[in-house]
Formats: C-alpha cells, structure tokens, sequence
C-alpha cells in the first residue's frame, strides 16, 4: 500500500500503527504526534455532525450522539471538502444501524436536517413576479411549465418529521401529533421556511418540478386527491416564491 | 373534464391564486430584524464549515438578525438591558449586545 491510503486509513482507526515517515525531529516514529492529529481529526468531524444534525442530537441527547457520530465518521469521512453537505450518507447510515431501531423516525429526520442544509445552501433564484401569471393567456395556462426554486425540498416521511423537528427547534411548539407528514422546505431571501404538505399537494409540486406542464401536474394532484385545489397549489407556488421561470 | 371545462378551470384557479396572493402579499412580505434573536438561533441554517451556524453568542445580540414579518420589527417585545435601557429591534445592524 502506498503512503497516502496508510495515512488516511490510520487516522481513522486508533489501532493502526504510526505510518511510516510519521517521525519526530530525530526521526523516531512520532506517535503521540500523530495520535493527537488523528485524535483531532475525528473530534472536529464529530462537531462538524453536531452543528449539522442538531435535531438528532437533542433526540438521543448529547452524550449518545458523539458515540454515534464516531462510529459514522470513522465508517464515513467526508468525500468532498464541503464540510456544509457533510453527513450525507448519515440516513442511510442510521437505516441500518440496529441499536436505534426501536427509534424509528431517525433516519426520516436525519434526512430532513440535510434537506434544511440543502435548501439553505441552494443557488439564489429570483421568483417571478405574481402578474406574469396573470398576464398569460386562458389557453395557454395548460401547458405552462415551471422551472421552480433549486431551494425547494419535498420530504415523504411515514413519521410527524415537521411536528418533531418544530417541538425540539421551536419554543413552545406543541407535542407533534401521531400521523406521517410530507416536509416542504423552500426559502424566502436567506431563511428557511418548512411546512407540512398533503400528498396531492407534493404530486403536484414533484410533477412540476420534473417539467411536467400544469394540466398534468394538475391531474396527478386530482389522482391523489379528487378533491385537490388548484388555486392553493398556485398560492403555495407564489408565497413560497418558488417559480422562478415560466416557459410557454 | 372536457379541456374546455377544464381550461377553464385552470385559469380561474390561477386568476384566483394571483388575486389571493397580492391581497396577502404585504403581510407576507418579510424584513431582517437585528437585535432580536436568542443566543445560537439567529436566522442561519449553513451548518458546519461555516462561520455562521448559529454563531450569535449573547441573547439579543445587536448585529444578529432574524427574518420577521415587514412591519413588525420594532414592535418585538424584548426584555430591558440591565441598565433599565429599553431594547428594540432594528432593520439596521445595532451597536448594543455585541460579544465582548
């Protein structure tokens, strides 16, 4: 094995031995050097997971998170110097880790918590203005398709994720009721904005955001829900200001 | 639904929505509030590698702000500072509650 994949794959396991060419001024092996470097490493990682899954770590407390988030970075350091989108791999992590699996909703909201990092690190997108739907003619609404904001993020979950993430985020939010709730994160300027949505109303925001014209949008919302408003399916679009490009 | 029924329908329902949305577009529209937000949850969602991950350490503090409805602002009810002063949010960053 060369150099660099010793090196790395010492730092992150504490019974590896020091890497050769690791020395200290006279050129002995220089591991508590090198045990304090890979020591910091995997602790800066673990703060990294702390400030990005803030939700999680209130969920299992502080203490079971760092044992948590030591094993995960260990199995998975980041792929990217991108610290922001670091944990990515962290739901399916959890999936699959049977000490939690009597919390179920875990990896749901580890899932949310990067949705709300994605959203947040998102391109800016201007929205149109309001009356540019106006001033479309009749005929011509059918088969308008919508470029909507990158911000947005459309999250199924079988788990109350929204009432769960508001009743640890938010002071005095109620207890999160007993049902499963779709998370729609968009942005408005720079702040996150989360809401619950109805499945008719994510078929109809998922249908557009795949190009899909706003006849068929429409008819897969009417499919989950015969009785699917259209008109609050375009209000969401524009208080959320997520149309930010509209193709005739 | 016949297309005409339904083209129809589509345009009164976007007719409606774009009416609905400029009625509560002003109450709608948000401002930055400096000055209001507690320690740690002023309006910053970047997560780490960033500088500003909830990074403002005192409550109140004069040059981290929160999104809030336009308007309301300085109306936010805020506790006095410890000299009696009162407090009031700002759209302006303020000179008050910086970390020493």
């Amino acid at each position: 094995m060369s150099t660099q994949p010793r090196f790395a794959e010492a730092l992150l396991d504490p019974e590896q031995p020091v890497p050769d060419g690791v020395v200290d001024p006279q050129g002995r092996p220089a591991g508590k050097r090198f045990n304090v470097y890979r020591n910091n490493v995997v602790v800066s990682l673990i703060d990294a997971m702390e400030t990005a899954f803030p939700v999680m770590r209130k969920l299992i407390g502080a203490e079971n998170f760092r044992n948590l988030a030591g094993l995960y970075v260990r199995q998975h350091p980041p792929s990217s110097p991108l610290l922001m989108f670091y944990g990515a791999d962290f739901p399916a992590f959890l999936d699959s880790f049977a000490p939690l699996a009597h919390v179920p909703y875990l990896p749901d909201m580890a899932r949310l918590e990067l949705a709300r990092r994605h959203a947040y690190h998102a391109a800016d997108a201007a929205p149109v203005a309001a009356d540019a739907l106006s001033r479309i003619a009749p005929d011509r609404l059918m088969q308008l398709r919508l470029t909507l904001a990158p911000a947005m993020q459309i999250l199924p979950s079988r788990y109350p994720v929204v009432g769960i993430w508001e009743y640890n985020m938010v002071p005095d939010a109620p207890h999160p009721p007993a049902e499963a709730q779709i998370a729609l994160v968009t942005r408005l300027a720079f702040d996150l904005q989360m809401q619950t949505v109805s499945p008719a109303m994510a078929s109809f925001l998922n249908a557009l955001h795949q190009g899909a014209p706003l006849d068929t949008a429409f008819d897969s919302a009417s499919a989950q829900d015969s009785a699917f408003d259209l008109t609050a399916g375009i209000v969401l679009l524009l208080q959320s200001d997520l149309i930010v490009e509209i193709h005739l | 639904m016949s297309n005409t029924v339904k083209t129809l329908a589509v345009a009164s329902a976007v007719a409606a929505a774009v009416v609905s949305h400029a009625n509560t577009a002003s109450a709608q529209s948000k401002e930055k509030c400096y000055g209001v937000s507690l320690a740690g949850q002023n309006g910053c969602a970047a997560g780490p590698g960033t500088s500003c991950a909830g990074t403002s350490t005192v409550d109140y503090q004069g040059n981290a702000w929160s999104l809030v409805d336009a308007g309301t602002c300085t109306e936010i009810k805020l506790p006095a500072m410890a000299d009696g002063t009162a407090r009031t949010g700002s759209t302006e960053a303020l000179e008050r509650d910086l970390p020493s």
